[in-house]
């Protein structure tokens, strides 16, 4: 059965798991537009999530919270740490954040350059610098790439690479948002089997349904700044109520 | 997350809201004019000025002093004036040695000093009511009617229209650096300087890239639609009666500003 929660939701949740733990999150925008009321989330080793709802839903403003760019009331904790201004370098290496249009993240001249930003920033030495790129750029198969210009590359070729820039940080938990965006099929196919192949705890916003029965295990449904469901990705896209109630399609 | 910090339209139900916008644009600028034509130490006539602004304040229900505390921003840029405090003409008041050189302040130079900050407060004042009862839409209409050059309005317009979505792409961009900006423990981060200022230029230039290649698009969004150079728009101003009021009351009242000016 599907876990539903209720409207808040202040104790943790049964199964205590580090690698993420969000506790009873409220956040208001400044303009007074109130995004999340009450989330609370956790994520182990290795657990890799859908996290879907309606735009607006406050899935984007969430992960903005797991790095600590936006900072509401309640508790965020990544690998242990809680999320304040005095962890929050550690944070940051610790989340790989994957922005939704890959032209944010990329940043610099060239390929390179751009994955080698996060390394370079930390202050690791150059050769354990280019060992990384080379790893990272390996492991989203775009080695050849290395020195071609960041803008002129197809979307597809953008996102893998935007995901590059963040693994070359060895992060403990890679958060992407919305990645088969705006990917034609065999740039979606080529993804697909790139998350799969990911051996990183990961939490993945998503409208792709049918992406998500694939890759992953648990899905989160959030709506209105809540959480509304959580539970195994199969069973909740069998409960065609709850999924028109918020806005989704059985794929 | 989106950049507003440049509307500085303030909506409100008032007289100034509702005139016209280009009695609005026509009397700013005559306000502005008149502030200039002023002589140096025409007291009586700055306060009358002032006491125009305050009225007009009043007009636009947004509070008495709405613009006064708002004028603030534009104080560092009054004190370039400050040198006119040393003209040469006049009576010497005092001298002052600054790094071995002798300044003297003259009685001409400070009444002059104190004129021009008077003026451009007040002119200050002036533009920021203007911006603030006027939607930037009208003010570019009233630009049009006034027979502003179509390639300066266009330009306007574009500049007001993209400004939103360049800070929204910039914001964005310090965003998903700030999310990379990361440290390990023990471990001193953020490398020199010099690399830092490497990013960011880097940013700037990626920046420009952007901005450069989605004008392009425009351009050829807007001529797919037809566009021949000339912007139309629907939105018609009708001057009613109580706009060639207010037009004839403020002209009036500046010429009484500009006649205790001359006599006073």
């Amino acid at each position: 059965m599907p876990v539903t929660h209720p409207t808040t939701h202040p104790t943790i949740p049964d199964y205590a798991c580090d690698v993420l733990q969000v506790n009873d999150l409220h956040f208001s925008y400044p303009d007074g537009h109130s995004a999340l009321h009450g989330v609370t989330l956790s994520l182990c080793k290795g657990d890799k999530v859908a996290l879907v709802g309606p735009n607006g839903a406050g899935k984007s403003t969430l992960m903005l919270h797991l790095n600590g760019i936006l900072g509401g009331k309640g508790g965020v904790s990544v690998a242990g740490m809680p999320v304040n201004d005095k962890n929050l370098p550690q944070i940051r290496a610790a989340v790989g954040l994957v922005f939704q249009n890959p032209d944010d993240q990329l940043f610099s001249p060239t390929v390179f350059e751009d994955v080698a930003f996060g390394p370079l920033h930390m202050g690791y030495p150059e050769d354990e610098v280019r060992d990384r790129v080379e790893t990272a750029l390996a492991r989203v198969r775009m080695s050849a790439y290395r020195d071609r210009l960041s803008h002129h590359l197809s979307m597809g070729e953008k996102k893998r690479i935007a995901i590059a820039t963040v693994l070359s940080m060895s992060p403990q938990l890679l958060v992407l948002d919305e990645p088969s965006a705006g990917l034609d099929p065999r740039a979606r196919r080529t993804l697909i089997h790139l998350l799969k192949e990911l051996d990183i705890t990961m939490l993945v916003s998503t409208h792709d349904l049918a992406l998500a029965r694939e890759i992953f295990p648990r899905m989160v449904i959030m709506d209105e700044g809540r959480i509304v469901a959580d539970g195994p990705t199969a069973e909740l896209l069998e409960n065609v109520p709850l999924l028109e109630a918020h806005g989704l399609e059985k794929p | 997350m989106h950049a507003d910090a440049f509307d500085r339209y303030y909506a409100a139900e008032s007289t100034l809201h509702r005139l016209d916008p280009r009695i609005k644009v026509v009397v700013t600028v005559l306000f502005i004019l008149s502030n200039a034509l002023l002589l140096d130490g025409a007291w009586a006539a700055f306060g009358l000025g002032w006491i125009f602004l305050l009225l007009a304040n009043s007009a636009s229900n947004l509070g008495v002093d709405f613009t006064f505390r708002r004028s603030f921003i534009a104080l560092p840029f009054m004190l370039v004036a400050v040198s006119a405090i040393f003209a040469p003409s006049g009576q010497p008041l005092a001298e002052w040695r600054v790094f071995g050189i002798s300044l003297v302040p003259t009685d001409v130079g400070v009444i002059r000093f104190g004129s021009i900050l008077l003026r451009t407060w007040l002119s200050v004042q002036a533009g920021i009511l203007l911006v603030a009862v006027t939607q930037f839409p009208d003010l570019i209409h009233a630009f049009e009617h006034l027979r502003v050059p179509a390639v300066l309005t266009t330009i306007i317009a574009f500049l007001y229209r993209y400004l939103f979505v360049l800070t929204d792409e910039v914001l964005r961009l310090l965003r998903a650096r700030d999310s990379r900006s990361a440290a390990i423990p023990g471990q001193k981060s953020g490398r020199s300087v010099f690399w830092r200022a490497q990013i960011a230029g880097h940013m700037a230039g990626q920046l420009f890239l952007r901005s450069y290649e989605r004008s392009d698009r425009i351009y050829n969004a807007m001529l797919a639609r037809g566009y021949t150079g000339q912007m139309r728009t629907l939105r018609a101003h009708v001057m009613r009666r109580r706009d060639w009021l207010v037009l004839s009351v403020s002209i009036l009242a500046l010429l009484f500003v500009q006649l205790i000016g001359r006599i006073g």
